[in-house]
Formats: C-alpha cells, sequence, structure tokens
C-alpha cells in the first residue's frame, strides 16, 4: 500500500514536471501574471488598514476627524484602482497561458497520432483515443485556469494577510496561526478522497465516450435489428455506474466547502474573542479589531477557495496524467539517422521478400519464412481465401507493421534503410477500405500531390472515370464530402481513391480490393486505365474477380499465412490444385 | 433549457431542498456581522466580558448549524445534478436512435458524440453549481440591503445604488460572451473530427506521407480555437476588477456618510464596521456568481445544443396498429421515385415491380444506378419521395416499426459489428435464438468454419468495430446475424464484396437451400452472384431498365449484356455459355 501511494505521489509529481515543462515558453507570462498578483494581494491588503483607520478617526458623537477621513479615503481609492488593473492584466495573462498549454498539448498529440506505430492504433478504441484529446484537455484547461487564478493569489493572500495581522497585533495573530492546521487538515483529507473518485469517474467516462462512439457510428444497423432498446439498456448501465461514481467525486469534492467554512467561522469567532477581550483590556482599538475582522475573513478566504481548486485541480491532474500517458506512448521506431530517400525515378521496382516471419502478436506467428522475388515491371496477383494473409503482406510493403525477421528489399535495398516517407510515396496504395477526409472533392483528390494543376486533377478524375459523376454533383469539383464520406456512394469513393492515386503515379502499386464496389462496366475502363498505367511499374494485386487476376504475371495464392501455389494462370489452372478450385467456383452453376 | 426541464423529473424535491438549506446557511451568515456589531457596541463599549464569550459561542454555534446546513445542501445539490444529466444522457441517447437515417446523414456522427459526452458534463457542472449558488448570492446581497436598512436608512441607500451598477456589469458581460461560447463549442465539434478523421485514416494519410500536412492542418483550426478561448477569457477578465472598483467605491461613500452620521450620533462605531462587512459580503458574493455565471453561460450554451438534437424530430410516422399480413406478394414498388435530402437530381425514378414471396431477387446496375438506394426503401429507411411501395399486399406506412424491422433483415454493405463477443453480435438479430439457431445461421453465412476454429468458438471476444476479425470475417458474421432473425424477407445490399468466389458461390447456394419461403434481394455487381435469381432488375441510372430472369435479359436488356460480356469476355470463357 505504502509503495503504491509513492508511486502515485511520484506519478503526480511526474505529470506536474511534464505541465510545467508545458508551461516553460510562456514564462514571461507567468511571470508577468505573478507580479500582477503580488500587486494585487498587497494593494487589497492596505485597504482593510485604511478602512480600520478611517473609523477610529469617527469614534461618538460630535468626536470624528472628518479631514483625516478624506485623505483616507483618498488612498483607497488609489489602491483600488492599482489592484484592478493588475487584477485585470492578471486575468488576462492567465488565460493566455492556460490556453495557449492546452494548445501545444492537443498539436503534440496530433502529432503523437502520425508517429504512433499502427499497432497501437489498431489496438486502440478511436472514442478512447479521442475523449483523450479532447474532454480530458478541456478538463485540463479548466483546471489550469482556476489553478492559476486563484490558487496563487490564495497563498500569497494568506502570507500577506499573515504579515499584516503581526504587524497590527502579535497575540492575535498567533489565534489565527493555530486554527491553521485545522483548515489544512481538513482540506486535504477530503482531497485525497476526491482525487480517488475523480480517478474513477474519468474511467468510467472513457468507457462511455468508447461505448458512444460505437453506437453512434453503428447507428444504422442497430435500427436495422430493432434493437435500440438493447443498446439504451446496455448504455444506462454504464450510464447509472457513471452516475454513482460522479455522486461520489462530486460529493466529496463540494463537501471541501462548507468544511473549511465552518474552520473559518471558528477563527473569526476565535478573532472576536480574543480582539474584543484586548479591546476591553484596552490593547487595541476598535478600528483595529475592525481591521482583524476583515483580514480574518480575508484569510480564511483562500483555504476555502484552495480547496476547492485543489479538487478541481486534482481532477484536471488526473485528465493530464492520461493525456501524458498517451504522449509516452512509445512511438514507431524512428527512420534511421542516414536512412536513405528513395527516389522515384531510382526505383527499379524490384521486390525481394527474404526469409520474412510476422505475427500480429508475439505468440501467434501468421507467416512464417515467406520467400518472394518480384522483377521490375511485373504484375502480382494475390488470391486466397478470406483472412489468408493478404492484407498482411500489403501492411509490411508499405511497413506499416515491421517484420519479425527476415528483410524486404526495394530496388537492393533494405526497407528499413530507407525513410518511410519515400518508401510510401514510391507505392501507391487503393485499399478496399476507403478513407476520403472531409473537405472539397479537388482536395481529396489532390490529397498526395497538393500542388497539381486544376488540369492534373481533373485528368486525374477523368482516367479514374469518377469525373462524370463528379461534374453531376451541384458544386462539381467543389462538391463537399462530409465526414465518412456519407453523401456519396462506395462506389463513387472507391473511383474518388483511385483519381488520389492516378495523379500521384507513384512507381509501384498496391491494390487490395481497389475495384470492389465498382460495377464491372466502369472497373473495365478503370483496368485499361490501370494497365496503361502499371506499363513498366510493379505492381501488387488483390482481387476477387479473375478477369483481373488472369492478366498478372505472377499469381500468388495464399492460404493461411503461406503462400501455396505460385505461378501464372496457365501453368496454375494446368496444376490442379487450390486455384483450380478456386477459379472453377466463380463459375458453378452458370447457364 | 426550458426543454431539458422535464428531465428533472423525479430530481423536483432534491432542486427544491438543495436550495433551501443553502439559503438557511446564507441567514445564519448574514447573522454574523450583526452579532459582531453588538459584541463592538455592547461588550467593548461596556466592557462586558461575560458578554462577549457569550456571543463568540454563539457565532460558533452559527457556524456549526451552517455546517450541517450547507453539507445537505451539497449533498442535494450533487445528486440532483448527475441524476438529471444521467437522464439528459439517457434520452439523448435513445433519442438518437429514434432519428431515421436522413437525420443521421445531415447531423454527423463527430457533433453527436460531443454532444452526448462534453456537452452534458457541462450542463452538468453548470447545473450543479446553480443549485448551490445561484439562489444563494442573490439572497445574500438582497438580504445584506435589508440589513443594511435596518442599520441605517441613509447609508443603506449607497447600497441601493451599487448592487443594480454590479448586477448591470454581471449580466452585461454574461450576454455578451455567451454567443462565443457556442461558437467554441462549435469548433471543437471541429476539432473533434479532424482527430477522428486522422485516427481512421492513419493508413491512407501514411501512405501518402501526409502526417506533416494533416498535423498543419490542425494546428491551423487548434490555432482558430485557441484564440476563441482567449477571446471569451479576455472579456470576463474584465469582471473582476470592474466589480472590486464598484464595491470599494461604495465602501469609501459609506465611510463618507458614516463619519457624518457617527457625528451627529444616529451611528456607532459597531454599526459602521457592520455596513463594511456587508459591502465586502456583497462583493465576495457577486465574484462568485461571476464566476458562476461563466459556466452557467457555457453549460446554457451547451444546453441548447443537446436541445437541437432532441428537438429533431423522426420524419418518419408509423403506424401503431397491428395488422395482418396475408398476400403471396412480398414487395411491390409502384412507380416509385426517390430523391435524397438536399440531392438535386433523384437517385430512383419511377422504378415498378413486384417480387413474390420465397423469390430471389437479383439486383444490379452501375456504381451509383441507385441499387442500395432501392433496398434501403423497402424496409423504410426512407420514405419514398413518390409512389407507393407495399410489403406483402399493405401499403408500407400501414405497418407499426416494429413489425417492419421483424420482418427485414438487412445486411449493409459496411460490415459493422459491436465489442462484445460472436455471440453477443448474433444475438442481436434475435436475442432467444438458441444454440443451434446460431450455428443454423452461421453455416449458411459460410462463417461456421472459422468460428470453430476460434478458441472460444461463439464466445470470442469481438473487439470495438470488429477490428479483430478480417473484412471477409466480418461480413459473413453480418449475413449470419441477419439470418439469426429468421426474416420473412433478406436484404443483401452487396453484402458479399470482400468474400471470394468459392466462399460467395457456397453462400449463395445455402441461401437458396434453407430459405424456402424467404424473400431474399441480392445487390451485387457480379453476375454470377445473381444469375440464379428468380428475377433480376437492371438499374441504370436510377431507371429500372430491365427486369427478368438471366435468361430473359441476356437477350433483351443491352445493360444488362454489356454487364455480362465486361464480366465474361467473349471468347475467354466459355463457361458462360457451355451449359
Amino acid at each position: 500500500m505504502g509503495s503504491r501511494n509513492k508511486r502515485k505521489t511520484k506519478m503526480q509529481k511526474e505529470t506536474l514536471f511534464r505541465l510545467l515543462h508545458y508551461i516553460k515558453p510562456y514564462s514571461p507570462f507567468f511571470m508577468g501574471s505573478m507580479l500582477c498578483a503580488v500587486v494585487s494581494v498587497v494593494a487589497q491588503l492596505y485597504v482593510p488598514i485604511q478602512i480600520g483607520k478611517a473609523i477610529d478617526k469617527m469614534i461618538t458623537k460630535g468626536n470624528v476627524d472628518f479631514s483625516s477621513i478624506y485623505d483616507i479615503c483618498k488612498v483607497i481609492i488609489i489602491a483600488t484602482i492599482i489592484t484592478a488593473i493588475s487584477q485585470w492584466i492578471f486575468g488576462i495573462f492567465n488565460n493566455r497561458i492556460t490556453y495557449s498549454v492546452t494548445r501545444d498539448l492537443r498539436n503534440d498529440a496530433i502529432a503523437k497520432i502520425e508517429e504512433l506505430p499502427l499497432s497501437y492504433l489498431d489496438g486502440h478504441s478511436t472514442g478512447d483515443l479521442v475523449s483523450r484529446m479532447i474532454a480530458d484537455v478541456d478538463q485540463l484547461a479548466d483546471g489550469l485556469l482556476m489553478g492559476f487564478t486563484q490558487f496563487f493569489t490564495g497563498i500569497l493572500t494568506i502570507i500577506g494577510t499573515f504579515c499584516c495581522m503581526l504587524y497590527v497585533n502579535v497575540v492575535i495573530s498567533l489565534v489565527v496561526l493555530l486554527v491553521t492546521p485545522l483548515s489544512l487538515l481538513v482540506a486535504s483529507f477530503i482531497a485525497k478522497h476526491s482525487y480517488k473518485n475523480f480517478k474513477l469517474q474519468t474511467e468510467v467516462r472513457g468507457e462511455q465516450t468508447a461505448f458512444i462512439n460505437e453506437h453512434v457510428e453503428g447507428k444504422k444497423v442497430i435500427q436495422a435489428f430493432g434493437k435500440e432498446e438493447k443498446s439504451v439498456r446496455e448504455f444506462d448501465e454504464i450510464n447509472s455506474r457513471l452516475q454513482k461514481v460522479s455522486l461520489k467525486a462530486l460529493f466529496f469534492s463540494s463537501i471541501t466547502n462548507p468544511a473549511t467554512r465552518f474552520v473559518n467561522s471558528i477563527v473569526y469567532a476565535g478573532v472576536g474573542l480574543v480582539g474584543a477581550l484586548s479591546a476591553v483590556a484596552g490593547g487595541i482599538t476598535i478600528g483595529q479589531v475592525s481591521c482583524f475582522l476583515n483580514y480574518a475573513n480575508q484569510y480564511t478566504k483562500p483555504f476555502n477557495e484552495i480547496s476547492g481548486v485543489v479538487t478541481e485541480l486534482q481532477n484536471a491532474f488526473a485528465c493530464a496524467a492520461r493525456v501524458i500517458a498517451f504522449l509516452d506512448e512509445p512511438s514507431q521506431t524512428p527512420d534511421l539517422i542516414n536512412a536513405m530517400e528513395l527516389k522515384n525515378s531510382e526505383v527499379n521496382g524490384c521486390i525481394e521478400l527474404k526469409d520474412i516471419s510476422f505475427g500480429y502478436t508475439k505468440e501467434y506467428k501468421l507467416m512464417e519464412h515467406i520467400n518472394l522475388s518480384v522483377k521490375s515491371g511485373e504484375k502480382v496477383a494475390i488470391v486466397g481465401p478470406t483472412g489468408c494473409g493478404k492484407t498482411t503482406l500489403i501492411n509490411l510493403l508499405m511497413r506499416f507493421y515491421d517484420v519479425d525477421s527476415g528483410r524486404i528489399e526495394v530496388s537492393g535495398v533494405d526497407i528499413k534503410e530507407l525513410t518511410r516517407k519515400s518508401l510510401r510515396s514510391s507505392y501507391g496504395m487503393v485499399l478496399q477500405e476507403t478513407w476520403l477526409k472531409s473537405g472539397t472533392i479537388y482536395e481529396n483528390i489532390a490529397f498526395g500531390k497538393p500542388n497539381a494543376t486544376k488540369e492534373e486533377v481533373i485528368n486525374a478524375a477523368k482516367a479514374a472515370h469518377a469525373h462524370s459523376f463528379i461534374m453531376r454533383m451541384e458544386k462539381g469539383y467543389d462538391s463537399e464530402i462530409v465526414e465518412d464520406g456519407e453523401n456519396i456512394s462506395l462506389g463513387q469513393k472507391q473511383l474518388l481513391c483511385i483519381a488520389r492515386i492516378m495523379l500521384c503515379l507513384p512507381p509501384m502499386l498496391i491494390l487490395d480490393e481497389a475495384t470492389s464496389s465498382i460495377d464491372t462496366r466502369t472497373e473495365i475502363m478503370i483496368q485499361n486505365a490501370f494497365t496503361k498505367m502499371m506499363n513498366g511499374r510493379t505492381s501488387f494485386i488483390v482481387a476477387h474477380r479473375l478477369s483481373t487476376i488472369k492478366e498478372a504475371d505472377v499469381i500468388l495464392v495464399m492460404k493461411e499465412g503461406h503462400i501455396i501455389e505460385q505461378g501464372t494462370h496457365e501453368s496454375l489452372i494446368a496444376n490442379r490444385g487450390f486455384y483450380y478450385n478456386l477459379y472453377n467456383s466463380q463459375f458453378e452453376g452458370i447457364g | 433549457m426550458m426543454k431539458l426541464i422535464k428531465y428533472s423529473k423525479g430530481y423536483r424535491v432534491e432542486c427544491i431542498i438543495a436550495p433551501i438549506f443553502k439559503n438557511l446557511e446564507a441567514i445564519l451568515e448574514l447573522l454574523v456581522p450583526l452579532v459582531m456589531a453588538t459584541i463592538i457596541n455592547v461588550g467593548i463599549v461596556n466592557h462586558d466580558k461575560n458578554y462577549i464569550i457569550r456571543m463568540c459561542g454563539c457565532l460558533v454555534l452559527l457556524g456549526m448549524i451552517g455546517l450541517a446546513c450547507s453539507i445537505t445542501a451539497q449533498y442535494f445539490a450533487a445528486k440532483a445534478s448527475i441524476g438529471i444529466a444521467t437522464s439528459i444522457r439517457h434520452h439523448l441517447f435513445s433519442h438518437i436512435h429514434k432519428m431515421g437515417y436522413s437525420e443521421i446523414d445531415r447531423i454527423g456522427t463527430s457533433t453527436l458524440i460531443t454532444r452526448m459526452t462534453s456537452d452534458i458534463n457541462q450542463v452538468q457542472s453548470g447545473l450543479n453549481l446553480f443549485l448551490r449558488l445561484f439562489l444563494r448570492s442573490p439572497f445574500v446581497v438582497i438580504g445584506s440591503i435589508v440589513m443594511a436598512f435596518t442599520i441605517d436608512k441613509k447609508v443603506a441607500l449607497i447600497f441601493v445604488i451599487a448592487v443594480p451598477i454590479l448586477s448591470l456589469i454581471v449580466t452585461g458581460i454574461m450576454l455578451g460572451t455567451k454567443p462565443l461560447y457556442k461558437k467554441i463549442q462549435k469548433k471543437l465539434d471541429k476539432i473533434l473530427s479532424i482527430t477522428r478523421e486522422n485516427l481512421t485514416g492513419v493508413r491512407v494519410i501514411r501512405a501518402f506521407g501526409r502526417e506533416k500536412e494533416e498535423e498543419q492542418n490542425f494546428h491551423k483550426e487548434n490555432q482558430i480555437f485557441t484564440r476563441m478561448q482567449q477571446r471569451v477569457g479576455r472579456v470576463s477578465s474584465i469582471m473582476n476588477p470592474a466589480t472590486y472598483i464598484v464595491v470599494n467605491l461604495a465602501i469609501v461613500a459609506i465611510l463618507n456618510t458614516g463619519a457624518g452620521r457617527v457625528n451627529i450620533g444616529t451611528l456607532k462605531q459597531g454599526d459602521v464596521i457592520a455596513l463594511v462587512n456587508y459591502m465586502s459580503q456583497i462583493l465576495v458574493e457577486v465574484i462568485k456568481l461571476s464566476n458562476l455565471t461563466i459556466q452557467v453561460t457555457r453549460a446554457l450554451a451547451c444546453s441548447k445544443r443537446v436541445e437541437e438534437i432532441l428537438d429533431i424530430e423522426n420524419e418518419l410516422e408509423y403506424n401503431h396498429a397491428k395488422i395482418q399480413r396475408e398476400n403471396n406478394e412480398a414487395v411491390r414498388f409502384n412507380n416509385v421515385s426517390f430523391t435524397y435530402e438536399g440531392a438535386l437530381a433523384p437517385s430512383l425514378s419511377g422504378v415498378t415491380f413486384q417480387a413474390n414471396k420465397g423469390e430471389m431477387i437479383g439486383i444490379i446496375g452501375g456504381t451509383g444506378a441507385g441499387k442500395t438506394s432501392l433496398v434501403n426503401l423497402i424496409p423504410r429507411f426512407y420514405d419514398a419521395t413518390e409512389g407507393d411501395i407495399q410489403v406483402l399486399g399493405r401499403s408500407i406506412k400501414d405497418y407499426s416499426k416494429e413489425q417492419l424491422q421483424s420482418g427485414f433483415g438487412v445486411v449493409p454493405q459496411r460490415a459493422q459489428l459491436f465489442s462484445g463477443t460472436i455471440r453477443s453480435n448474433l444475438l442481436l438479430g434475435n436475442e432467444n435464438a438458441t444454440e443451434e439457431e446460431l450455428w443454423d445461421a452461421l453455416r449458411i453465412a459460410q462463417a461456421e468454419e472459422f468460428v470453430q476454429r476460434k478458441e472460444l468458438q461463439l464466445d470470442e471476444v469481438v473487439e470495438q468495430g470488429g477490428r479483430n476479425l478480417s473484412g471477409g470475417q466480418k461480413q459473413r458474421l453480418t449475413i449470419a446475424r441477419a439470418m439469426v432473425s429468421k426474416p420473412q424477407i433478406l436484404i443483401l445490399d452487396d453484402s458479399a464484396s470482400a468474400l471470394d468466389l468459392a466462399t460467395d458461390a457456397a453462400l449463395r447456394k445455402a441461401l437458396k437451400n434453407s430459405t424456402k419461403d424467404m424473400t431474399v434481394f441480392i445487390v451485387s455487381q457480379r453476375i454470377s452472384s445473381i444469375q440464379n435469381a428468380d428475377k433480376i432488375l437492371v438499374l441504370n441510372e436510377g431507371n429500372l431498365v430491365g427486369v427478368g430472369t438471366h435468361e430473359d435479359l441476356l437477350t433483351n436488356c443491352s445493360v444488362y449484356q454489356e454487364i455480362y460480356e465486361s464480366q465474361y469476355k467473349k471468347g475467354e470463357t466459355d463457361y458462360g455459355k457451355s451449359k
């Protein structure tokens, strides 16, 4: 238990340290903000002394020193203006720091997304990652802002007030000092409990966000099966768990305020008692008692606020810890320092797979000892039953995943010695799962080559046979594609993905079921374009249509991670093996 | 906000108790300066030590009662705000499920998610603060004024002037920032959507080496977002200094007027102290109130966004009466046209056909020919723009929603699975299905073999979105899921595209053999998938250009002939014509 606590505090320290690192670039603002805090606290504390003095100038009927009171009032007004101005600057600076820090955090998080190995992204829910980047960072912003505005001024006020009290009267100050630990004790006790609950709350919230993400995305399916009620039932289960944890977290954190306020009223009564008794004994004036009462209020108020802020800060810390944990995920192994750029002009299209083994998990090897040699300009078709490892092979060629052993060579160079960017841009990839970004059609086609001319873009669209449907849309190339591309059909999406490649014309191609949702007439026209494009280009094609496959130079027949047959269409048919059966099944029952 | 109030049902009592106890505490707090004034005016002036001790004891007592009151208030406020937020979340979630396909298309997924999460969280914390403080602060302010009047009417006039100025400042800033907060939340949606896009499109982004550009794009939006936040921050940070100035000017006025009153003997020193205390208390409350307004304004903006979703009504109206279905006819389209919301050209125009019970209907046509639109109309995912659709002899609009849902099994293009197990996914089709029925469905969907090979078989874990399964496996499971529900009408919308040819053929065979009474619609690109159908519908740019069997169409439908030739080039295969 002890060691766990220690580890927890160590983690908190680590989190704080990392946050400070983010604040560092804004240290001028931070300094300015501190300065303003000091000025405003000092000026603010000066006012009660003056009020006390003023009250001592009005003793009884006919015994009032008006001219002194006027002078004092002038001083109060000046102090007020100084306070107000420094408070204002203070607020602006804090805003600036907080929102800049959270902006930087978000920027780093998106950079992290681009850097993480795909195995991490494939293995984590989108909803959870999004929740860290949006909800957690937002919460952190709220916490930081409160922390800045109230934590520092609070501490300064406590110290300042105490000094002022000492200056006015030592005995009463000691009374106040005696009660202070009580206040701190109560605050820290509550803070401990609420931190635990806040952390739980964040966890359940993450779970709920993931659930919402999945079920909102899949709502059409849920509707089609009429399973709305079931989905809502499952949601309610998480929801009611969240309700319970949230209630605990919120209640514990909100006890802080009444509890510390109770301590305050004890301080106030104590100061009243000792002050009044000393006044009776003639030790201090009534004005000083008034001044003390004012200070007692000001002294204890920050405790109140700080304890409130502490819970908010802890909540923010819990969020920050999740964000930082994400930022600390190991990135993909960086490119070698002396990694070479693979220039498109230098790619001859020879690809060698030498004794490759690979598995998504350590325990289970999907591929073992695969060897393959592809000559320049060859067209390689990969066929096989679903789940045979076609997609995995592509993951390895593109270096989305690194092989466990063996090596892949492109133009005679191990791909680990190349920069990822240059390796990938030498391939043109069209996947079955179409992805378009929200933006115009034009932007999507020009995705891989943003500086393309309008003419080039249109030519690419024409080559992909996307031009005519684009022109039929309301705004042509400027039509917006909404999130997830829900406003165009799957086949149209594939056409756009193909146009995207047609524009770049990379030296090697990977087509993974690139035309599965396109009708065959269009497909043939695209195939012609592809054929023209593939001329002299090494290409890998995963397809189910035999017409596509038959034209390949080499057909790889894969099954359960192994290449079980290899050869041309004719030789494989003559073999009467696995491919032969596969081929014949297409025409079963025709006629 | 008004709309959301109805979700406070069940928490009304808490909503009332919380502010009452909070105000009780406030009354006690208001008494403190008065007690202190008597300590000074009576205790100190008369040198009565016992009185002073008694009165200080009284202060402690007030504090204790205050503690009890406010803990009670906090508990009920927390309970109410969390309970209400939970209820809103529940209603919003079920409402999202009630929305039709067109509404979902229009709104988009990201914003629904932010509204479900971050917006409702904001509403919750706003509500909590509101219950605890919103009534309390004005109460203390007014109470202070009243107390000031009991001490001295003339000095109390200063309060009457200062308080309206303070409330003017607070409401002014509140009104000024409200639209800004709404904008901020909207921008947050945008940021969320970019983040999601980067996660879902990571392969394509990396394939094109566009990581840096995507990052920069995000930075740009993020920067705009940050500027908006800072702008709101700048406006709100005027609040504290402005109120501070007003209060201190009021204190100066109290000191001056008070001095005059003391001079003529109507006030004592202790009274002036009490008046100053009341004014400081007002400042404390106004500061609280101003922090609160920021939170509450944000919460209000968020609650409005939640309401916007709740306000969206499903445009499809269902008949609730159960009707008998008896007819030999499964589906009939009478001159049906359909245009998507916001689209210029219709996706289907003047489609008329008829499908009988137990028939297998193939639908083929080019990309964007309207195949998916047609099958989406059958289970009434959308309403036809023109014409009439009949199912089992009755207009589709006569059926209740439940009846429609139970009658259809739909397998959409995109295979969508949910995290859970294979079993839990299949049971989505029919919760009461037996073990045997599940395996039967898997067998028909050609998924039996791969499920058997899994270690836990039916209880194998399915990760979010079926990430741990291949595309073909996902498709087969979605087909099995539809089979489990034993629908009268099964619709396969190009749902075998990721299957290899052998599996596809086996699937069709199994479907044919095991679905004697079931009407099956198969949308496909492949002639081979539909050529055995009893009837094939050929679509071209939204028009039905051919209806008939494979043989009929080969002779009389030019579009069909073209498709056929494109798949079986003349001379290259004899398989097509051999039999």
